[in-house]
């Protein structure tokens, strides 16, 4: 191994990076984007189309040059990594077109023989091909043509490709775009045993929030080129769906109030003391996914400002459209909700 | 230290053989798959049986002035174009679409590979080439008897082919690299057919005016129509070349010269158009594939 500039991260320390910058002219795709991810730690991506998901992942696999910042890949640099760190990592592209005449066999095994050098003692290398097959569910497909397979079959044969050299990180580019349900979790079943049992670290890209929750123990938000949220999916529902709605009745008026932080325990007592005419009474916590949205929708409208100033932590702060603390009596013209839907029952 | 930065390029060396190991097999699974493919094989059947067509029509013609047969002065050129044209034309459009479908960023993705797709390549294009050469036996059939066919011939005819390869693979491989999408190599088919002209090929090209002689010596038609004459004519046709001479010596420095001009260009073109290549701009061009059809 030849020395870094700098510290090399702790054994267990798959992805490094410190404030990665990406710019394409005078457009900012990534302004600040630091993470980490352990050894056997499945990493999601989240984030809305042209959050910055893709040029980040295509970074961190040597495809594509950094405009700025510390990018430490299995201890390496992408943008100079070698053959010898090229056979430590799997890529599962985006595409799907490629080598449509060869028979699935013949290309997993042509692709299987790069990796045999590199075996070590630690790791064998690659997998015997025949039982990689059967592990994806392709064993009805051995001998055929790559451009017949469907394409929940197509991804999966992608996914062998991607692990034949038993890689020590793989990454997954929306992986299950295209699936169907059934073969969406034939796929999750296939992430984890990679991460269970091969103790492969994983970094995916998806804009399901759903996928994201299943597949990952760490979820990353990206918009808007910065990480906005960063957490196992319950620390992200507990931190982020402080988010409340309480609505009631009251003189056949409906009500809606939204309780952005803390317990709206206190509200409903309070209210609950002030108007005995309360009727109809509901308390709603916002799913994760509304307050992803919402995460998503509060980095769209602050982007101009928050040029590179967002970083990790940023949901912490709480920032809520309302920000005012119970308004008894409920009928208040401030209330959120009141002057969206304001139903009259 | 020194231990691991061994052991390291020990792995190095055994990865690169490795990969050109995988690289020789993946040009022979193409080219199976090519043979066995119907659309492709139509396509290397059908030149060998327009040329049997050809020559049969020939058939009774001589060439102007002497009592040799016609047919058996084209076969010749038949075989140096179709050595050309199956160097020239197929890697380029190969590569174009490869670029396009992911199979250049796979490579990448894999340790060597690109060295493994290349090996790959060179030796699917000459076992193709060759199949194709093999065909022409059908017209041969037609005039076999006025050739000159000895040991002499497919030796002469082995080299020509091999210089013939490297000197227009690599070529093709970086004009290949720098069309931006498939559909662009047609041009590359029409400039090759226009070549073809002044190639001396159907045509003695001692009849073409001075200019164009000279347009026609500066490309690999030309010298590898020529050299397959020498091989195959009996020596009394000389005299229908420029010079009355087979100049096999500048037959050789030309195509050389093409080979390292290619050599020089196609790694350097090639290598910066693998790092252009990533998985959103295969996707780019699939939507475009998908939205237009081309």
């Amino acid at each position: 191994m030849t020395a870094q500039d700098r510290p090399p991260p702790s054994g267990d320390m798959a992805l490094d990076v410190r404030d990665l910058r990406m710019r394409y002219g005078t457009k900012d795709v990534l302004k600040g984007v630091s993470f980490t991810a352990q050894r056997g730690e499945v990493v999601a991506l989240l984030g809305p189309n042209g959050a910055g998901k893709t040029t980040t992942i295509e970074i961190l696999e040597g495809f594509r040059m950094r405009s700025a910042g510390e990018v430490s890949v299995l201890g390496q640099d992408p943008a100079h990594g070698d053959e010898a760190w090229r056979a430590r990592l799997g890529v599962v592209l985006q595409s799907w077109r490629d080598h449509g005449r060869w028979r699935v066999r013949d290309l997993l095994g042509y692709l299987a023989r790069f990796y045999v050098p590199y075996s070590t003692a630690e790791v064998s290398r690659p997998w015997d091909v025949d039982e990689l097959i059967k592990v994806v569910g392709l064993a009805e497909q051995t001998k055929a043509k790559v451009q017949t397979l469907s394409g929940g079959q197509r991804r999966r044969l992608d996914v062998a490709i991607g692990i034949v050299g038993r890689p020590e990180l793989v990454f997954l580019d929306e992986p299950t775009a295209g699936f169907d349900p059934h073969a969406r979790r034939e796929f999750h079943d296939l992430v984890h045993r990679l991460a269970d049992f091969e103790n492969t670290t994983v970094l995916l890209t998806t804009h399901d929030l759903d996928e994201a929750e299943k597949l990952a123990d760490r979820i990353l938000v990206l918009d808007g080129g910065v990480v906005v949220a960063n957490g196992s999916a319950e620390k992200l529902a507990r931190e982020l769906t402080t988010q409340a709605e309480v609505r009631w009745t009251s003189e056949g008026r409906r009500n809606i109030h939204a309780v952005t932080e803390g317990d709206p325990t206190a509200f409903v007592r309070r209210l609950l003391a002030g108007d005995p005419d309360v009727s109809e009474l509901e308390v709603k916590r916002a799913s994760l996914e509304d307050t992803y949205m919402a995460l998503v929708h509060r980095a769209e409208t602050y982007r101009p400002e928050s040029d590179g100033a967002v970083s990790d932590g940023a949901v912490s702060d709480g920032a809520g459209p309302d920000h005012s603390e119970p308004d008894l009596a409920g009928e208040g013209p401030t209330d959120r909700a009141e002057q969206s839907e304001g139903v009259q029952s | 230290m020194t231990a691991t930065a061994t052991t390291d390029r020990r792995t190095q060396n055994d990865a690169r053989w490795a990969a050109v190991r995988a690289g020789l097999t993946r040009g022979w699974l193409e080219t199976k798959y090519s043979i066995l493919s119907p659309s492709d094989l139509i396509w290397i059947l059908a030149f060998p049986v327009i040329y049997a067509v050809v020559l049969l029509f020939m058939r009774g013609s001589t060439v102007p002035g002497t009592d040799f047969a016609l047919g058996a002065m084209v076969l010749p050129s038949l075989v140096g174009m179709s050595i050309a044209f199956g160097g020239l034309t197929g890697p380029a459009s190969t590569i174009a679409v490869d670029r396009e479908d992911g199979t250049l960023l796979r490579a990448k993705a894999t340790p060597n590979g690109m060295l493994g797709y290349l090996v790959g390549k060179i030796l699917m294009f000459a076992l193709t080439t060759l199949v194709g050469l093999i065909v022409l036996v059908i017209p041969a059939v037609t005039v076999a008897g006025e050739l000159r066919l000895d040991g002499r011939t497919f030796l002469l005819l082995a080299l020509i082919f091999l210089v013939g390869m490297v000197a227009t693979v690599p070529i093709s491989v970086a004009l290949g690299s720098l069309f931006k999408s498939a559909s662009q190599t047609g041009l590359l088919f029409l400039g090759s057919m226009l070549l073809i002209v002044p190639s001396g090929i159907f045509y003695p090209i001692t009849a073409l005016p001075e200019w164009l002689q000279w347009v026609g010596q500066a490309f690999p038609y030309y010298w590898l129509g020529l050299g397959a004459r020498s091989a195959m004519l009996p020596e009394s046709m000389v005299t229908a070349e420029i010079g009355e001479s087979w100049r096999t010596f500048e037959m050789f420095a030309v195509l050389g010269l093409w080979a390292v001009v290619g050599m020089v260009l196609a790694p350097i073109v090639l290598r910066r158009m693998a790092r252009r290549e990533s998985g959103s701009t295969v996707a780019a061009a699939r939507e475009r594939y998908m939205a237009k059809g081309y």
